[in-house]
């Protein structure tokens, strides 16, 4: 994730969410865990996960102000910052549960798999099954080793054109091959007739625009949206193409890597932040989630309303935050810009990797295809949105990046299974007496 | 077992205290956090009764009826216990946020009051308790089927739907006297608020003889929510004020 505590990358914020092709500048402590995309004949995409960064206001406490304004400061932002992130990650497991739930494709076990889970499982024999999901989660997390790697690999030897190439070639089959699959399968759940050209149609349309969005310009919302659905869509693939209890190891593999790769000094993660650090470079803006309003220096028009609603609420801050801002000699470029202007106005917002997305929407979309129990995914749910919470308390403390798989998804495998296995017979069986409790 | 029943049990149970977030909580973020730690914390308590159930009902004879049935009502009432008990760590937990956020405020104020914290984590706990008990409920009346077609009563959504309407408010209403009740240290408003979700759940148990558990559970619904309102502060005088107030805006405009 990106934090957005630095001047300079303030100075990117406010290009990096008109255009997250633009030249961004990384703050000291950011950190990615970066899962690439893969080659487009694989059907997958690895996702971004879990560098979590802290929000704007911790930079703040390098101002002049008296640190307690600061930090109350930070709390009320950090209070706003997480509601700016609960509200994309629950849009995006509504998504995908409600997809789980009506239509039955991605619930429908195929005999497909993916190449990254070689092993299949068998529903006969338990301990072969854990043994063969045990092996599918090495292969699995030795491929995003190998993957992280090799990008690390590239990213030193400066081979950006392929980077980025592979990136929109991964943006690509999402939102072409697999917007396509997705919307046929709802077709065909609701018996809906559609006609070629106007499916072509509405799919380029999709397509091109999700393009322009996430690697190019476009509005704010439309952005957040578009790297929304496009989780929810790799997060369904997953659900169905993952074994059982492979899912499970895996989900509970990826946090523990994460933990490693973004805390580690040798993570490869750690690396890639310091690389692109050391070269004053951004870091693929285009898979992440940011929940920040920026102004552009120079805009006649504020295109976003919600802007101004923040410019109005965030005066204070912004004051605060110019006075530090025009300190650091770093960023001469942002010096330039805010001078000219007064009231400048942002909004430092918040990152998330996609990666988390994904990986909380597989935990939540699993816990609802399994069962018909619709407490099971609310109880992960609610475990999730605490772990996220956790996670930006922690961030606030520690000021420096963090993961933001472990905690969400510990506590969601927690409550999954104890849901499932414990609370579900107790709430069933009073149910039943129509005892309450 | 019609969308209509769908509805119509979906907005008895949760219209209200949807309506309570979407007016008084969703607009504020530290609010909508303390609601959804709530909810976390009435689920933990949830799980570890549910946990003592199960080991209990494990250990026992599964052919044995009304063991069965008795050790299920040890449960109603071990997990009665235990989310009062998570109410108080939640409580205590809250001070200590709260003292947190006044220490490192300018003029030492936190920017919410013991008072908004308890009514939003009453809502919290009330909200997801409400759920826990509604949804399977709800997601079943969408499918096929007749109700109490083994002669169990054929009133099941309805009766449901108002009982998780009574206890959603209750929560809230608890909420609000139990953290105004260890704030003053007046520990028999606390043993009340106890006693009272106990008298509830069992008279729970009554079910389904309606008449025996819903008109009670709503009178002691209606009395707690008169001892919120004047626990919280209110009075005669600020209901008075209210309405002469509105009517002189009335006449004004």
């Amino acid at each position: 994730m990106n934090t957005s505590d630095s001047e300079e990358d303030s100075y990117n914020e406010r290009s990096a969410l008109v255009q997250s092709e633009s030249p961004t500048i990384p703050s000291y402590n950011q950190d990615h865990d970066m899962s690439l995309p893969q080659e487009t004949d694989t059907k997958r995409r690895r996702p971004v996960s879990s560098g979590l960064s802290e929000p704007g206001p911790v930079e703040r406490e390098q101002a002049s102000t008296p640190d307690g304004e600061e930090e109350e400061l930070t709390l009320k932002y950090g209070a706003k910052h997480v509601i700016m992130l609960f509200i994309p990650v629950t849009l995006c497991m509504v998504v995908v549960v409600a997809t789980i739930k009506s239509v039955s494709f991605y619930t429908e076990k195929s005999s497909q798999r993916l190449i990254y889970t070689p092993f299949e499982e068998d529903p006969n024999s338990v301990g072969q099954r854990l043994l063969y999901s045990l092996l599918n989660t090495i292969v699995m997390i030795s491929v995003i080793v190998v993957m992280t790697i090799i990008l690390v690999v590239l990213y030193k030897y400066r081979c950006y054109k392929f980077i980025h190439g592979w990136l929109i070639l991964s943006s690509l089959m999402l939102l072409f091959w697999f917007s396509f699959m997705y919307l046929g399968e709802v077709f065909k759940t609701y018996n809906v007739a559609m006609d070629y050209p106007t499916l072509v149609m509405i799919i380029w349309n999709f397509g091109v625009v999700g393009m322009i969005c996430i690697h190019w310009k476009g509005p704010l919302r439309l952005q957040q949206a578009y790297l929304i659905v496009i989780s929810a869509l790799m997060a369904l693939i997953f659900i169905k193409y993952l074994p059982e209890w492979s899912a499970w190891v895996i989900l509970g593999a990826i946090s523990i890597y994460d933990l490693i790769a973004v805390l580690s000094p040798k993570g490869p993660l750690r690396m890639l932040v310091e690389t692109a650090q050391e070269r004053n470079e951004p870091i693929f803006p285009a898979l992440i989630y940011s929940s920040a309003m920026v102004w552009m220096v120079g805009m006649a028009d504020s295109s976003n309303t919600d802007s101004a609603d923040d410019r109005r609420r965030n005066e204070g801050g912004a004051r605060a935050q110019e006075g530090v801002e025009s300190e650091d000699d770093a960023a001469q470029g942002g010096r330039r810009r805010y001078s000219a202007e007064e009231d400048l106005e942002e909004d430092r917002g918040v990152k998330l990797g996609l990666g988390d997305f994904i990986f909380y929407s597989v935990l939540v979309g699993k816990a609802a295809a399994t069962g018909g129990d619709w407490n099971t995914t609310l109880a992960c749910f609610v475990a999730i949105l605490i772990g996220l919470c956790l996670t930006l308390l922690l961030l606030a403390i520690f000021k420096k990046a963090l993961p933001a798989l472990p905690i969400s998804i510990t506590f969601g495998l927690v409550f999954y299974f104890s849901t499932d296995n414990l609370v579900r017979p107790f709430m069933d069986s009073l149910a039943a007496h129509q005892y309450y409790i | 077992m019609t969308l209509a029943v769908f509805f119509g049990c979906a907005f008895i149970a949760f219209g209200p205290s949807f309506a309570l977030f979407v007016f008084t909580i969703a607009k504020d973020p530290l609010r909508v956090i303390i609601l959804i730690a709530g909810a976390f914390f009435w689920l933990l308590s949830l799980l570890l009764s549910s946990l003592v159930w199960f080991i209990a009902i494990k250990a026992s004879n599964s052919q044995d009826h009304s063991l069965q049935r008795g050790l299920l009502i040890f449960g109603v009432f071990f997990s009665v216990l235990l989310q009062e008990v998570f109410r108080f760590a939640y409580y205590r937990l809250l001070r200590k946020a709260n003292e947190g956020l006044a220490a490192i405020s300018d003029d030492d104020s936190s920017a919410i009051s013991v008072r908004q914290m308890a009514y939003v984590a009453g809502l919290g706990f009330g909200i997801m308790s409400g759920a826990f008990s509604m949804i399977n409920i709800l997601s079943d009346s969408l499918g096929p089927g007749t109700v109490g077609i083994f002669g169990d009563s054929q009133y099941y959504f309805i009766t449901a739907a108002l009982m998780t309407l009574a206890l959603t408010l209750l929560h809230t209403f608890w909420g609000v006297v139990f953290f105004e009740g260890c704030e003053k240290s007046r520990w028999w408003v606390i043993a009340a608020v106890v006693g009272l979700h106990l008298l509830v759940a069992g008279l729970s148990l009554l079910n389904p003889l309606y008449e025996g558990s819903l008109p009670p559970v709503y009178g002691i619904m209606l009395l707690m929510g008169v001892w919120a309102f004047f626990s919280s502060g209110g009075s005669l005088n600020s209901l008075n004020a209210l309405c002469t107030r509105r009517k002189a805006e009335a006449e004004s405009s």
